[in-house]
């Protein structure tokens, strides 16, 4: 039992060291690893049963994804440029996760921070590359934090609800950007595809030395590294899950509260504003409507899968970035629809959703229910 | 409703026993409640007292164990058969819908309810049946506008109504008044010694185990460790069979009052709306001073909350005035941390932790921004974290198998000595705290009372808002009580008499 511990038996337990005390911190942090993989794997089997149905073989579809996604060095660098603007996309939803916040509208601020890049190129045309690409980020960042704090901020001083207005906000500023591309920011060379004016080469972000993949990658995990860092390191981060974990008692404390969730958002948004950046900087050339390419939707899932975590949304991001990349592959070897993927995504989001539930159902991640005999037997 | 079966039914249990897992929450009791009487089931929380109920009234189903109804054997394996055989249970908190009356109340609780109510057919019937009862109420009235006394009164009635003559009464005056409390059961007693009615209430309170039942069945940790008549049972009896022979940590002895001490907290003119909006707390003035503990007795929804909310800064005030020390205080960190000021909300894992938080981490929610010498730091250690929470946990005695366990896998009472580590550490000039001994058992509400008396003598002027009239009499210096958003009635400790008190709770003045 939990709470029979007394007294000297504590002292032991606080200076528990060695294989007892590693087996402890393995277990507690063990059943985040092995549930959204269960999950994974769970989703994948399902998918199968889909696949079946239309008269396919999973197997086949599954070396063709793992082919498309990391087969080949080709294909490991596609999944990898697929991949980074999932990293920022995702810290959009894993940040205000640590509040309690369910944010799903990052969507909105990659497409805003991409056109307020787009702008800012096109206004500063002629003026030093270095100088331009630093106020593109900038750009970016207040763009996209502007729009996701502002949900923070109706959710603290107001209380509406977060998830529905970081969607509405989304649609808002989907709108925003067609606007804008189609009408005062318009390249009226872009007939096809109303675009801004594309981006002279120096303000373009380039590629990784030796890799076919943009630097944008780097500035994804380099984010996702800092995020942890003031998540878990910081009086700030500290602060935020105290919050997170009860509001009340975080009131009680006498802690900011407003000023976390306001800043946690805005941090969250200038992310995924800063991924739209990157998206025209590095991908597009331009802002259009290719901006509005679901990165944002499927960040949520990154996140869930990653639990939240900055540094598990890393590889978890490439992951996904694979199955994305294998799409076309999948559309051409299989003689499926390259939306097939995404039904993929659908599956694996409500078994990660699901899995949710099975948190603290288990004894073999949970030593405060192990036996007193394993105690012994594990300090002996 | 009818009269068939209207008299009182006897219950017994034998060798009742229920395991959860490899954890035994009821091991092998037997009592016997024979037709007419009331009869008391006392022990500390987790004693097994509500597990025993819910397996006499069908939410379980024992691990072993047989029940006798009325002499006979019945399975009851849902809630349902116990209804059928005239069992029923009145909750601690109230199951009536407060938006209907309390003859909408009645009439829906049935098992067979029509689709098209005859509602003047109804009304007649349940005139009829109110006026065989004792209980005089007024079933026009929605349930929201009637007084605790009088909804207790109703929950009693609707199981009489559906036929029930066995009652389980849980704690059935926690939300009550003394005066109420005292009617109610009164009336219970009544009905108990015409026949009409077989009761097991389950009570902390000893004066009213003592004035009102007949017999007493006491466990613990799920055993039975004692029954007998009432009158052949004194206090200091019933309180070994519930607590055993563990040690009670005893209460410094109070240091005296000094009537000119430094007014720390200062309370003047407050107004803040309260949680419904539409009415409003008003406090007039409220002075506490060091090294004294008032009390702020009241029933539960007269403003207690609203006004503790304010003093945490998490409720906005229309006007008024709260100072610290002479110092405005609006309870935000650096002024807590300036003043000295510690607030200790009721239920501490829902107000006052992150229940998935390690129990280091909760430990140090006070001091983890600060660095020894008070200065503020950005990056946390979770070394220190650690080695600070591990002093803690020894000192206030947390009895936890892990700094790493979440803080929810603890006791209620362990939970509150985290919280205590966390807020009584170093130094305290104002202490407020609401009900901090709820739902807490004898051995830790003992040492949680010596520890906000020890923080009193070394100086820290207490506010102590509770709905637990004892306490304040045991703790209090003086007791305000709080009625209607107001304080309306102040008494120093020398001169307190409950009956008056407990008059102006129920704002009889």
């Amino acid at each position: 039992m939990a709470d029979t511990v007394s007294g000297p038996h504590v002292r032991t337990i606080l200076d528990a060291r060695g294989y007892r005390a590693a087996l402890e911190w393995i277990a507690r942090r063990a059943e985040s690893f092995v549930i959204p993989l269960t999950a994974l794997i769970v989703g994948m089997m399902l998918f199968s049963l889909f696949i079946l149905a239309v008269g396919r073989s999973p197997v086949q579809l599954y070396e063709t994804m793992w082919r498309g996604g990391f087969g080949s060095w080709f294909s490991i660098q596609n999944s990898l440029s697929r991949g980074a603007p999932l990293l920022l996309a995702a810290l959009c939803v894993a940040l205000p996760a640590r509040l309690g916040l369910v944010v799903i509208g990052g969507e909105g601020a990659i497409v805003l921070g991409g056109v307020a890049a787009a702008a800012i190129a096109v206004a500063l045309n002629g003026a030093p590359s270095f100088l331009v690409i630093l106020l593109m980020g900038v750009g970016g960042v207040a763009a996209g934090g502007i729009w996701i704090g502002a949900v923070g901020a109706l959710r603290h001083y107001r209380a509406v609800n977060e998830t529905i207005s970081s969607l509405l906000m989304a649609y808002i500023a989907i709108a925003l950007m067609n606007h804008l591309v189609e009408g005062p920011l318009r390249d009226p060379a872009s007939l096809n595809k109303p675009s801004t004016q594309p981006l002279a080469d120096i303000y373009r972000v380039g590629n990784i030395p030796g890799m076919e993949v943009h630097s944008g990658l780097v500035v994804g995990i380099l984010a996702c590294v800092l995020s942890w860092l003031l998540i878990e390191k910081t009086r700030w981060g500290f602060a935020a899950r105290i919050a997170g974990g009860n509001v009340r008692a975080a009131q009680v404390q006498g802690l900011a509260v407003g000023s976390l969730i306001v800043g946690f958002t805005a941090l969250a948004g200038g992310f995924a504003g800063l991924a739209g950046m990157l998206e025209v900087a590095a991908v597009q050339g331009s802002a259009n409507g290719s901006l509005a390419a679901g990165y944002g939707y499927t960040g949520i899932l990154v996140a869930f899968l990653a639990r939240h975590n900055p540094l598990a949304i890393i590889p978890v991001a490439i992951l996904l970035g694979g199955i994305d990349a294998s799409g076309g592959l999948i559309q051409r070897r299989m003689d499926l629809p390259d939306a097939t993927v995404l039904v993929l995504q659908g599956m694996l989001f409500i078994v990660i959703l699901f899995s949710e539930t099975f948190y603290g159902r288990f004894k073999l991640f949970n030593p405060d229910l192990w036996q007193r005999s394993d105690l012994l037997k594990g300090t002996a | 409703m009818s009269g068939t079966h209207r008299k009182a039914i006897g219950v017994e249990t034998i060798g009742m026993t229920m395991r959860f897992g490899a954890f035994t929450a009821l091991d092998d009791v037997s009592i016997k409640v024979p037709a007419g009487s009331f009869h008391a089931l006392l022990g500390e929380n987790g004693a097994g007292k509500s597990t025993l109920v819910k397996c006499m009234m069908g939410f379980y189903h024992p691990t072993s164990g047989e029940m006798l109804v009325g002499g006979r054997e019945v399975a009851i394996t849902s809630p349902r058969d116990a209804s059928a055989l005239g069992l029923g249970m009145v909750y601690q908190h109230f199951t009536l819908v407060p938006s209907l009356t309390g003859a909408e109340n009645l009439v829906i609780a049935r098992e067979k309810v029509p689709g098209v109510i005859d509602w003047r057919k109804e009304r007649g019937a349940l005139a009829a049946f109110i006026s065989r009862m004792p209980f005089k109420l007024p079933l026009d009235v929605k349930v929201a506008e009637l007084a605790a006394g009088e909804k207790q009164k109703l929950e009693i009635v609707k199981q009489l109504y559906l036929g029930r003559h066995f009652l389980v009464l849980d704690e059935p005056t926690s939300v009550l008044t003394p005066g109420e409390a005292q009617e109610v059961l009164g009336l219970v007693r009544a009905m108990t010694k015409a026949g009409d009615l077989t009761v097991l209430m389950i009570s902390h309170k000893f004066h009213e185990v003592t004035a009102f039942a007949d017999d007493i069945t006491v466990l613990r940790k799920g055993r039975l460790t004692g029954t007998g008549k009432v009158s052949e049972v004194p206090h200091r009896q019933m309180a070994a069979m519930m607590i055993g022979d563990q040690p009670i940590a005893a209460l410094d002895s109070r240091a005296e009052p000094k009537p000119d001490a430094e007014i720390v907290l200062k309370v003047s003119a407050l107004k803040a709306p309260d949680r419904t909006g539409l009415k409003s707390i008003d406090i007039a003035g409220l002075d506490v001073r060091s090294g004294e503990i008032v009390g702020i007795a009241g029933i539960s929804g007269n403003g207690q909350k609203e006004f503790l909310e304010v003093l945490a800064g998490q409720r906005a005030r229309d006007q008024g005035e709260v100072m610290v020390r002479g110092a405005a205080y609006a309870a935000t960190r650096a002024e807590a941390r300036a003043l000295n000021v510690r607030l200790i909300p009721e239920e501490p894992l829902k107000n006052a932790c992150a229940p998935r938080m390690t129990v280091a981490e909760n430990i140090a929610f006070r001091t983890f921004d600060i660095d020894g010498n008070g200065k503020p730091v950005s990056w946390i250690s979770a070394g220190a974290i650690r080695s600070f929470s591990a002093r803690l946990v020894e000192q206030f005695k947390v009895k936890t198998a892990s700094l790493s366990s979440p803080i929810a896998s603890l006791s209620g009472g362990n939970v509150q000595r985290a919280v205590l580590a966390r807020e009584l550490t170093g130094e305290v000039d104002l202490l407020i705290v609401s009900n901090p001994c709820f739902g807490l058992d004898f051995s830790a509400v003992a040492e949680i009372r010596a520890r906000i008396m020890r923080a009193r003598n070394a100086g820290a002027a207490v506010l102590l808002i509770s709905e637990d009239l004892d306490e304040l009499l045991e703790l209090s210096d003086r007791i305000l009580v709080m009625s209607d958003g107001a304080l309306v009635y102040e008494t120093p400790i020398g001169e307190a008499n409950v009956q008056t008190i407990g008059e102006h709770m129920a704002g009889h003045h």
